[in-house]
């Protein structure tokens, strides 16, 4: 948004470092990671399995606290705040995308598409909600439950509810990790067209290298280190 | 025998991974509360039965009119049981001038063996208890006796060819009995001091009494090794005095209730527990049949586990138990008047037994179901066991609980009465969970946290059923707590108020009458004389009651003696109609005759009953049957006949009346100025029925204590049950953004909405049951109580909501990353 105009980098890290204890002994996942992403920008974070690429994802959302370092999103030291305002930050400014949907089983896939809405307390959230249903082909199935649905459409549903409030930075994680191909294909155009059409930032974790080629720039991660 | 070791293995790995913890808890907690109940109630149990016994003065009492054998108390001692002897005979008592009717009581140094008598140095003195007899040469005076005489203590009475000092007032002793055959008051004198009053000699009319206390087997040994001679009979609790009796009948049946709701709540958090560990082990159980293992097998190694488990929680539990009820005991310790006896094995046994039947009737079909488990939920973690029914599932439960409750209640009737409240309070449970689920599913209105609350209502649907069923019982039992204590028990109490009447005026005669209404009315405000007409029993439906054979010796006493008769326009207040008709005119040849005396005498509804009134031929037809509240100490009679029948025949009055300590006077100057008219106090015996009440409520009070404790772990089970899907849509939905406040908000709405329906319905439930217990069971008259359906509906939206809350507050506290990543 404003800030994000500018020199303001949208995500910023600073020695972003994760630690934590094992029966071996401490064990860092995560080795100072610096890291800045400007706006409207897509970045791919790509390594294999266990190179900590979740984790830095979760320190760069909020989703848990780094051992040391600090993360900016918009200007605003994440790293600074409580829990409750490190929330309200993702409310106002921060979409998701997750491998496994993560949509609230209880909800149908309006009601889901709503939460985001509500939680930052607008307006007009059935309505704008519909919408972006609408948009991601889901308009004929905006009562069904995630039960009710396929893995395609579960996903279609958490890409609507990424982007419904408008973020200005959107993580996903393995978008299409659950998908087979064809679905993850289709999964993936419409990641990438939202996300073109919204002006969002984009950071993509996945260890899918052609996936990775369609962002703008590549971050390698090995061992806990950004390479 | 794989599986047993393989079972075996997997309980000490799953107790360790604390899967296994909250089952065993819930079930170690079950037989906890129930044999904590058990040896406490067993103990209380004992208790009142030894207070009861006060009423004998002894456990067993073997009478006779003739001296009795010195064989049959060397039996008794054998068997290791106390003995004291006792004679009394009527006399008249000379003290200068003065000379008055006594009933002479001579007692052995070891009397009484069980109770304490009171005594007092003055009219106006305090009664005190006292472990002593009057001393060779002394003698403690009935204060009627004294009245009669015109004399204080001090003073030396002369009975037959002895002088006597009075040394104290007597005022209590054990069996005084509060029937008309003890009419004279009391003089108590030492054994040793009768024969040199010359008053005994062949021919006399005295009772012998060998009393008798110890253990129950020692009794009943000497009950089957005792041979009684032609006028010898034994005389144990069971033929105490009706009010008592029925006393402590009422206490036993509240001490029933007490631990049957808590067995109860207790399997309910079994069941609960049960739930949950088969819905966490389902991934094991894929698994295993997923790398081969047969389904026979599987459900062996569960049932091992589930046995292992079942043996060590319980074993655990009766420790527990036994702990429990130890501190009950000392915590009672000044509030119970003696010494409460140790407790019988038997609680611990049945502790074992309780185990294995909560166990087959809660957690066996969750067990099954899990074993049922497909082999492809490695795959998809959707994929659930086949559901075995809700018939099967609550076929089990409702099996169970109808164990329970036949062994604990061993009362057809209250567990009738129980299983049938219970039922429809389920039956309405589970309707109104159903309903709020369907509601919950439509008002989707209001912002995220209502409508997130709302939806996990709705989707949890069974889950919700369930909750809302758990936790109306919960808080029904809450509610019958406050209805069954201070409801019921001051219902039941109030029936004995503190103006109960303490004296019976008898032997008022028909000339007397108006005089003594009028003194009654002007010194004690009122006191009504019901009339009584003495009748000999002769027929029954025209066969001679001489030739009919009665198994009970109660009924041959019945027979053998004088009835009292009376006559009555309208029942009175405590007798309850319970088959026939009241008559409807005053002229009619009708009776209405008590139950218990109907069953004892084997009457029936039409059967003619004939009697002997003073050399007239009475002759008339049974067209009802009474139930009679003894212990509400107004006149009461085994046979009421309408007022034209009776009119004619001689007859006497007598009435009731309540006297305070300030109006003692009062009894006295009626006394002189009717010299007739016998006064007999009910005050001990009064006393006495509501020391056995005190006792009762304070056992019922702290034995709820564990149903309440039950209850907590059904709610905290039901709370636990959902947590990790809390935990998941907690994270996920502050991953999306929401502060911690609009979770507990949702958490809150989903607990309050649950609490809601559960309130109101368990406010129904217990009012249905406790008017069930009034009306049905305790004979007591049922009022609503409206700030129930207020007590349910705020526990039910503040404590469920509240609890829920506080149970779930710490699934907002973990990051959501590391939630999120196991799913």
């Amino acid at each position: 948004m404003e800030q994000a105009t500018g020199q303001t980098p949208v995500l910023k890290a600073e020695g972003l470092t994760r630690k934590v204890s094992s029966p071996e002994g401490e064990l860092t996942i995560l080795d100072h990671a610096e890291l800045e992403i400007r706006a409207g920008e897509s970045v791919a974070i790509l390594g294999p399995s266990g190179a900590g690429k979740s984790t830095l994802l979760s320190l760069l959302a909020g989703l848990d606290l780094p051992t040391a370092g600090k993360v900016w999103v918009n200007g605003v030291e994440l790293t600074a705040l409580d829990e409750d305002g490190r929330a309200a930050v993702r409310a106002d400014q921060v979409g998701f995308v997750f491998q496994s949907f993560h949509l609230v089983p209880a909800l149908t896939a309006l009601e889901n598409v709503m939460l985001p809405l509500e939680l930052s307390g607008r307006r007009d959230a059935r309505r704008q909600a519909r919408a972006a249903l609408e948009e991601v082909g889901l308009g004929p199935r905006v009562g069904h439950y995630p039960r009710q649905l396929s893995g395609g459409e579960r996903q279609r549903v958490a890409i609507a509810r990424a982007f419904v409030a408008g973020p200005s930075l959107l993580f996903a994680d393995e978008p299409t990790g659950n998908l087979d191909t064809r679905t993850g294909g289709r999964i993936a155009d419409l990641l990438f067209r939202l996300n073109a059409e919204h002006g969002t930032t984009l950071v993509l974790v996945t260890h899918d290298r052609a996936l990775a080629e369609r962002c703008d720039r590549q971050l390698e991660m090995d061992a806990g280190r950004l390479l | 025998m794989r599986s047993v070791s393989f079972g075996l293995s997997q309980v000490a790995r799953e107790l360790k991974s604390g899967e296994v913890r909250v089952l065993a808890a819930a079930l170690a907690l079950a037989v906890a509360a129930m044999t904590a109940v058990g040896f406490f109630t067993d103990r209380v149990g004992q208790g009142v039965q030894a207070r009861s016994a006060e009423v004998l003065a002894a456990d067993l009492v073997l009478s006779s009119n003739r001296p009795i054998p010195a064989e049959h108390e060397a039996l008794a001692r054998e068997l290791g049981l106390e003995t004291a002897r006792t004679a009394s005979f009527p006399s008249v008592v000379l003290a200068g001038e003065a000379s008055a009717l006594a009933d002479i009581e001579a007692a052995s140094a070891a009397y009484p063996l069980r109770g304490r008598l009171k005594v007092s140095d003055a009219m106006d003195a305090e009664s005190v208890e006292i472990d002593a007899m009057p001393a060779p040469g002394e003698a403690w005076a009935d204060p009627r006796l004294m009245a009669r005489l015109g004399a204080e203590p001090g003073i030396t009475v002369t009975l037959g060819r002895s002088e006597l000092r009075v040394t104290r007032l007597l005022d209590y002793r054990p069996d005084q009995g509060f029937s008309f055959a003890e009419l004279a008051p009391t003089l108590l004198i030492n054994l040793a001091d009768v024969e040199a009053t010359g008053l005994v000699a062949p021919g006399s009319r005295v009772s012998y009494r060998l009393l008798l206390a110890g253990e129950q087997g020692a009794l009943a040994g000497f009950r089957e090794r005792v041979e009684l001679g032609v006028s010898e009979r034994l005389r144990g609790l069971e033929d105490a005095q009706p009010e008592i009796g029925s006393a402590v009948e009422r206490a036993g049946r509240f001490i029933g209730l007490a631990s049957l709701v808590s067995a109860l709540i207790a399997a309910l958090a079994v069941g609960m527990a049960a739930r949950r560990f088969a819905s966490r082990r389902m991934d094991t159980v894929a698994l295993m049949k997923c790398v081969g293992a047969p389904r026979r097998f599987v459900l062996q190694v569960m049932m091992v586990q589930l046995l292992a488990v079942g043996l060590a929680a319980s074993l655990l539990g009766i420790a527990l138990g036994w702990v429990a009820q130890e501190g009950l005991v000392r915590l009672l310790a000044g509030l119970v008047a003696q010494d409460l006896p140790p407790p019988t094995l038997t609680p611990a046994i049945s502790g074992l037994v309780l185990a294995g039947v909560v166990l087959a009737g809660f957690a066996l079909v969750p067990i099954i179901e899990l074993c049922r488990t497909p082999p492809g939920r490695v795959l998809r973690r959707d994929l659930m066991p086949p559901a075995l029914g809700p018939m099967v599932l609550y076929g089990a439960a409702l099996g169970g609980a109808l164990a329970l409750l036949a062994w604990q209640v061993r009362d057809p009737r209250l567990v009738g009465w129980l299983a049938l409240g219970t039922a429809g309070v389920v039956c309405g449970l589970a309707a109104g969970g159903w309903l709020l689920v369907r509601v919950a599913g439509r008002l989707r209105g209001g912002g995220a946290a209502w409508r997130y609350g709302l939806a996990n209502v709705a989707r949890r649907g069974r889950e919700s059923v369930v909750q809302v069923g758990a936790f109306g019982i919960g808080l029904m039992v809450l509610l019958l707590l406050t209805l069954v204590r201070t409801g019921l028990l001051e219902q039941w109490r109030a029936t004995l108020p503190e103006d109960a009447p303490n004296r019976f005026l008898i032997n008022i005669q028909q000339q007397e009458a108006e005089g003594v209404q009028a003194f009654l009315d002007e010194r004690f405000g009122g006191g009504e004389l019901v009339p009584l007409i003495r009748a000999r029993m002769t027929a029954i439906d025209g066969e001679p009651v001489a030739e009919r054979a009665y198994a009970s010796p109660r009924a041959e006493g019945f027979i053998n003696r004088e009835a009292n008769l009376s006559w009555a326009m309208e029942p009175a207040p405590d007798n309850r109609i319970v088959a026939g008709r009241w008559w409807p005119t005053r002229d009619d040849a009708e009776v209405s005759v008590e139950v218990d005396f109907a069953r004892d005498l084997d009457i029936s509804l039409g059967d003619r009953l004939e009697f002997d009134v003073a050399g007239e031929r009475l002759e008339a037809k049974v067209t009802s049957l009474r139930e009679v509240q003894w212990d509400s100490f107004n006149p009461n009679f085994f046979m009421v006949f309408p007022p034209g029948l009776m009119e004619d025949y001689p007859l006497t009055y007598i009435a009731s009346i309540h006297v305070d300590r300030a109006q003692r006077g009062d009894v006295l100057d009626l006394v002189r100025q009717y010299p007739s008219v016998t006064v007999i106090d009910l005050e001990a015996a009064i006393t006495q029925v509501r020391d056995v009440m005190d006792q009762a409520s304070l056992a019922v009070q702290y034995v709820f204590l564990f149903a309440l404790g039950a209850g907590v772990l059904v709610m905290l089970a039901v709370i636990q049950s959902t947590r990790e899907e809390r935990l998941y849509e907690s994270a996920m939905l502050r991953t999306l953004g929401a502060r911690r406040r609009v979770v507990l908000a949702g958490v809150a709405v989903e607990f309050a909405a649950l609490g809601t329906i559960a309130g109101v319905l368990a406010a129904a439930g217990a009012s249905a049951v406790s008017w069930l217990l009034a009306d049905r069971v305790f004979n007591l008259p049922f009022t609503p109580d409206p700030t129930v359906w207020l007590a349910g509906l705020l526990a039910g939206v503040f404590v469920v909501g509240g609890t829920g809350v506080l149970a779930t507050r710490t699934v907002v506290t973990h990051p959501p990353a590391n939630v999120l990543r196991g799913y």
